[in-house]
């Protein structure tokens, strides 16, 4: 269905499309973010530079951003799909060349002001230029495996282009988020038992190659699986950070040590703790009780966009909020897997948590669409 | 594009159900995830607790101030000073090497040291402090500091060391600290956590080593939070160190470093007491060494030096060091002889030069002989016929019980390192050591302090120091702990008749006082602080019938190694003795000439408490007197008490 058979006269129109906003799914993400405010403020030792301070400018930043693309037509969006789509595909290729070096990766371009990862910007435009694709695409046709083709590539290139960077991680949450959504599209079950099949046969292989001379992943993301497989294997080397993290996490209890008072972020036994590793410093300081209310809030996020997803009646608006409701899911559940040693370390960071800026923004701009689809719903 | 209302319906049905699906495997993975949750942080709770007090809390141990030595005046002997040295830490450093020569630039550095340092910022963990530099000046340590932000991770710090203000003076009496080495926890096996702390430092001669259980203290500890790279955060509680208790000896600095000075450049030992309480007033030993040598690690050269000087300066020859006492055993003979009743006083024996024992020739030193002596002649001249002849009256049973009773033969326990313990023979000692009968010969030999008798100073200023009081004097050589005197026992009156005694006093002040005694040169002019004494020599070879048909050789024509010792003991004043001493000058040929001029001047800074004026001296030796005290190295002035009183017992008199 397009934009021209909604009942815009039900519609709320100019400035009256702020009340129409889904405040408690914007509530929700301030609580969220406080929570990160709240951290970045203790890990820096009780001061608000020089984490929480630009943290705070940059969700100030990011709930504008919301607002505004939540109060533009939905449908404009969709028929922004491709374009953006390009764009975020132009700035991977750019980073390629370009980019600045951190940690071995090529991941952003230096703006000044702030650092963009396209791959972060890449995740919710496949999100919405595979909404747009189905929108457009006949029903009858979606399993088609032509057609089925042509999402994998929308998908595979951008993914192709982080991975190689490397961001393994990244790759992965992008390959995950598309595939949700091709999911979400009706493509028939057997695809998915294929690409399962596939996964596993992968995995096999991967393992099997190491070490030969055609080795299918980089030393160091190898030593990351086995480390994850026994994190206690080099406690002060590789396994370091799973090993005080499950300390930070686990010494927290049920009510934590206290505010300000996690000795594993005191005492800099915990690395990156302001940006990956932000979990356990939260679930150290506020015990199970904190990291299981930080969970609740991430699934009522969750549970809102599900609603409007199934509320919107429109094919483009569905896909597009469970794309970005999945990329959301998947950035706190690989976060806390990984810090829980559940999965290996993957460098995702904890969304809206977490210090930093492109991954922020791009949310805010996800939760922006969202808010848009519910707005402009039909009535 | 346009879709039917059909398509539209059966669009959102579907999305609905994997809507549905999808939403279904969020809810279900957050409950994975709180499940792990609550496994780590409920379940496991503790464990990780326990891990995360590992990871933070770290148990520091602080050494404990070593006690003070003191001397009986409240002269500081040994103290703490400050240490100045610089650490590196390897993880924080960076570059080691360019830290280091950035670090010689500033401090002398010397390649031992330095090589040493690399080495073991390769064999420790990255994040334990090195020493690198050790007493630094406080310029250097300063330098240091100002540049830090160009020296990553290198740190002063400030620790005790051990100082000795007096030096070498004192190394035969308070001896020196050393490191904890392997072999000395092997040896003592002692488990103190505080050997432990890097760098500490144990006693290891003398008083400081003897005492160690007053001195060393109690380690304190430190619990520290520490973050990921060993740095302190914040200390969280602390049991500070208990301090070593400090210890006064009864020696005195002013009186030991003249007894030093005065036997320079000898090979000699020396001992004084106070024969009132048996107090040690100095124990000297020359030549010595500096004992700070040993604090800071000895070099290699200066080891070998020491250890190769024929005149043995490790070695503390006044309590160590055994000799056969010479004539100084004569008192001990006459003694034995006058309570056993074997012979008056009044009784006289010719001395011819010699006496013959079956077919042994006995000498005595004067080859023409003496003459006829009495007592009180015997001991002043020293005639040795005339104790070959008390001998085979008193027997060697008697002499060696009166030398015991007198501190001969045992073992004297004061708180220094290898006290030896004297011989003072028997029959059966000589069955059970030779397995073989005690002859008459030995006796005479003995009577004369040759043959078996061996004594060192100790123990003859004991038996000077009874001689003199009529007491068992027992020498003691600790005043207080803590400022609480250490008990003495009163001592007990000897046993002997006091008119023996008062005749062996006569007897010895003739030997310095009479114009024939062995030591009338070193006579004291004025009755105020007379002394009496007794001269020795005692032969270190045999002289065989050859030499002394051609005339025996003059001591100063042998080698330096088998001239004859020379022994004194005295004690003084007269009327009313307080001190006694005994001295030994190695090899230095006769007593009266070596021996009697050292005890003479070691009596009277005795009892004058200063460098004693030359009116004391006859006169024509006043000259070299005066000339002697101004070249030998003694205190500018008398040190003073350091600003610490260990004393809160009093002075005593």
């Amino acid at each position: 269905m397009s934009f021209l058979e909604y009942n815009v006269k039900s519609t709320p129109t100019g400035w009256q499309k702020i009340l129409h906003l889904n405040w408690a799914l914007a509530m929700l993400l301030v609580s969220v973010a406080c929570v990160g405010f709240l951290m970045l403020y203790s890990v820096a030792g009780g001061s608000f530079s020089p984490w929480a301070e630009t943290q705070m400018q940059r969700f100030a930043i990011g709930f504008l951003a919301m607002i505004i693309v939540a109060l533009v037509p939905i449908w404009f969006w969709r028929n922004m799909s491709v374009l953006a789509y390009i764009i975020s595909l132009l700035l991977l290729v750019y980073v390629e060349f370009f980019g600045s070096t951190f940690g071995g990766a090529q991941r952003w371009i230096d703006l000044g002001f702030m650092r963009l990862q396209p791959s972060e910007v890449a995740k919710i435009t496949v999100v919405m230029m595979l909404a747009a694709y189905y929108d457009w695409l006949d029903l009858e046709k979606v399993s088609n495996p032509l057609y089925v083709a042509i999402p994998l590539l929308i998908i595979g290139i951008p993914v192709a282009l982080t991975f190689i960077q490397p961001d393994l991680g990244t790759s992965l949450l992008m390959l995950m988020g598309g595939g949700a959504v091709i999911f979400m599209a009706g493509v028939h079950w057997l695809y998915f038992a294929t690409v399962i099949g596939l996964a596993v046969g992968t995995v096999t292989a991967v393992f099997t190659s190491r070490g030969t001379s055609w080795a299918l992943l980089a030393d160091y993301q190898y030593s990351r699986i086995d480390t994850f497989l026994d994190p206690t294997r080099d406690p002060l080397g590789e396994g370091y950070h799973i090993t005080q993290s499950q300390i930070a996490l686990g010494s927290g209890g049920w009510t934590g040590r206290g505010f300000m008072q996690g000795t594993q972020i005191r005492g800099d036994f915990l690395p990156e703790s302001h940006t990956d590793f932000i979990f356990p410093t939260l679930a150290e300081e506020f015990g199970f009780v904190g990291a299981a209310s930080l969970l609740l809030l991430y699934v009522l996020i969750l549970v809102f966009c599900i609603a409007t997803a199934l509320m919107a009646r429109d094919r483009y608006a569905s896909l597009m909020v469970v794309g970005v409701a999945t990329t959301f899911f998947l950035y706190f559940a690989v976060n806390m897997a990984m810090v829980m040693g559940l999965v290996p370390v993957v460098g995702v960071p904890l969304p809206l948590v977490s210090y930093g800026g492109s991954a922020m923004l791009v949310l805010m701009v996800g939760f922006g669409l969202v808010q848009s689809a519910h707005v402009h719903r039909a009535r | 594009m346009k879709r039917t209302q059909r398509e539209i319906e059966e669009s959102t049905r579907q999305i609905t159900r994997r809507g549905l699906i999808v939403g279904g495997l969020f809810v279900g993975t957050g409950g994975i995830l709180a499940g792990r949750m609550r496994y780590l942080q409920v379940e496991r709770a503790d464990d990780f607790r326990l891990l995360a007090e590992e990871n933070r809390i770290n148990l520091r141990l602080l050494p404990p101030a070593r006690g003070l030595i003191f001397d009986r005046n409240g002269v500081l002997l040994a103290g703490n000073e400050q240490n100045y040295r610089i650490t590196i830490v390897r993880e924080d450093a960076g570059d080691v090497d360019a830290v280091l020569d950035e670090v010689a630039q500033l401090v002398n550095l010397d390649l031992v040291s330095l090589e040493r340092a690399r080495q073991e910022i390769r064999n420790r963990p990255s994040f334990v402090p090195v020493t690198i530099a050790d007493r630094l000046s406080w310029e250097e340590l300063s330098a240091v500091a100002v540049n830090a932000p160009a020296l990553p991770g290198v740190n002063p710090e400030v620790g005790l060391s051990r100082v000795y203000p007096l030096g070498a003076d004192f190394s035969h009496v308070v001896g020196y600290v050393g490191p904890v080495s392997d072999w000395y926890l092997e040896q003592t096996g002692d488990t103190d956590p505080v050997l432990q702390i890097p760098d500490f430092q144990v006693g290891r001669y003398n008083v400081e080593d003897k005492t160690e259980g007053l001195l060393r203290g109690r380690a304190g500890t430190s619990r520290v939070e520490v973050n990921a790279s060993g740095r302190i955060m914040r200390e969280l509680d602390r049991d500070p160190a208990t301090p070593g208790s400090d210890v006064q000896l009864t020696v005195d600095a002013g009186l030991q470093n003249y007894v030093e000075a005065r036997m320079h450049g000898e090979s000699a030992g020396a001992v004084i007491m106070d024969c009132t309480n048996g107090d040690v007033l100095a124990v000297a030993s020359a030549p010595t060494f500096d004992p700070n040598l040993f604090v800071r690690g000895i070099s290699t050269t200066q080891w070998t030096g020491l250890n190769e000087d024929p005149y043995r300066p490790l070695a503390n020859k006044a309590t160590q060091g055994l000799y056969p006492p010479g004539s100084t055993y004569k008192m001990v003979v006459a003694l034995a002889a006058l309570e056993g009743g074997f012979i008056s006083p009044e009784e006289t024996v010719a001395c011819p030069g010699h006496m013959e024992i079956g077919n042994r020739r006995f000498h005595c030193w004067r080859r023409g002989g003496h003459g006829r002596m009495n007592m009180l002649e015997s001991i002043s001249q020293s005639c040795d016929v005339y104790y070959y002849e008390l001998a085979q009256r008193v027997g060697i049973e008697n002499i060696s019980a009166m030398a015991r009773r007198l501190g001969c033969g045992m073992r004297h326990d004061l708180p220094l390192s290898g006290i030896a313990e004297g011989l003072a023979p028997t029959m059966e000692w000589k069955r059970r050591r030779f397995d073989q009968d005690w002859v008459v010969g030995d006796t005479l030999n003995a009577s004369i302090g040759q043959g078996f008798v061996l004594s060192s100073p100790l123990h003859l200023a004991v038996m000077t120091a009874r001689l003199a009081s009529g007491k068992t004097l027992i020498p003691n050589l600790i005043r207080s702990v803590d400022g609480v005197p250490e008990a003495r026992p009163e001592p007990e009156d000897l046993g002997v008749n006091p008119d023996h005694i008062a005749l062996i006093h006569q007897g010895m002040w003739r030997v310095n006082n009479h114009s024939r005694g062995t030591a009338y040169r070193s006579r004291v002019m004025g009755d105020e602080y007379s002394i009496a004494g007794k001269t020795g020599t005692s032969q270190v070879r045999n002289i065989t019938a050859a030499e002394r048909a051609a005339g025996v050789i003059r001591n100063a024509d042998l080698p330096w190694e088998r001239r004859d010792h020379a022994l004194y003991v005295g004690f003084a004043p007269y009327d009313n003795p307080r001190y006694a001493t005994a001295v030994i000058v190695e090899h230095g040929g006769g007593g009266s000439v070596a021996a009697a001029p050292i005890g003479r001047d070691i009596l009277l800074r005795a009892q004058v408490g200063d460098v004693p004026p030359s009116d004391l001296y006859p006169v024509s030796q006043r000259r070299g007197i005066e000339e002697m005290h101004r070249t030998l190295p003694i205190f500018e002035a008398p040190p003073q008490p350091s600003g610490r009183t260990p004393d809160r017992g009093g002075q005593d008199a």
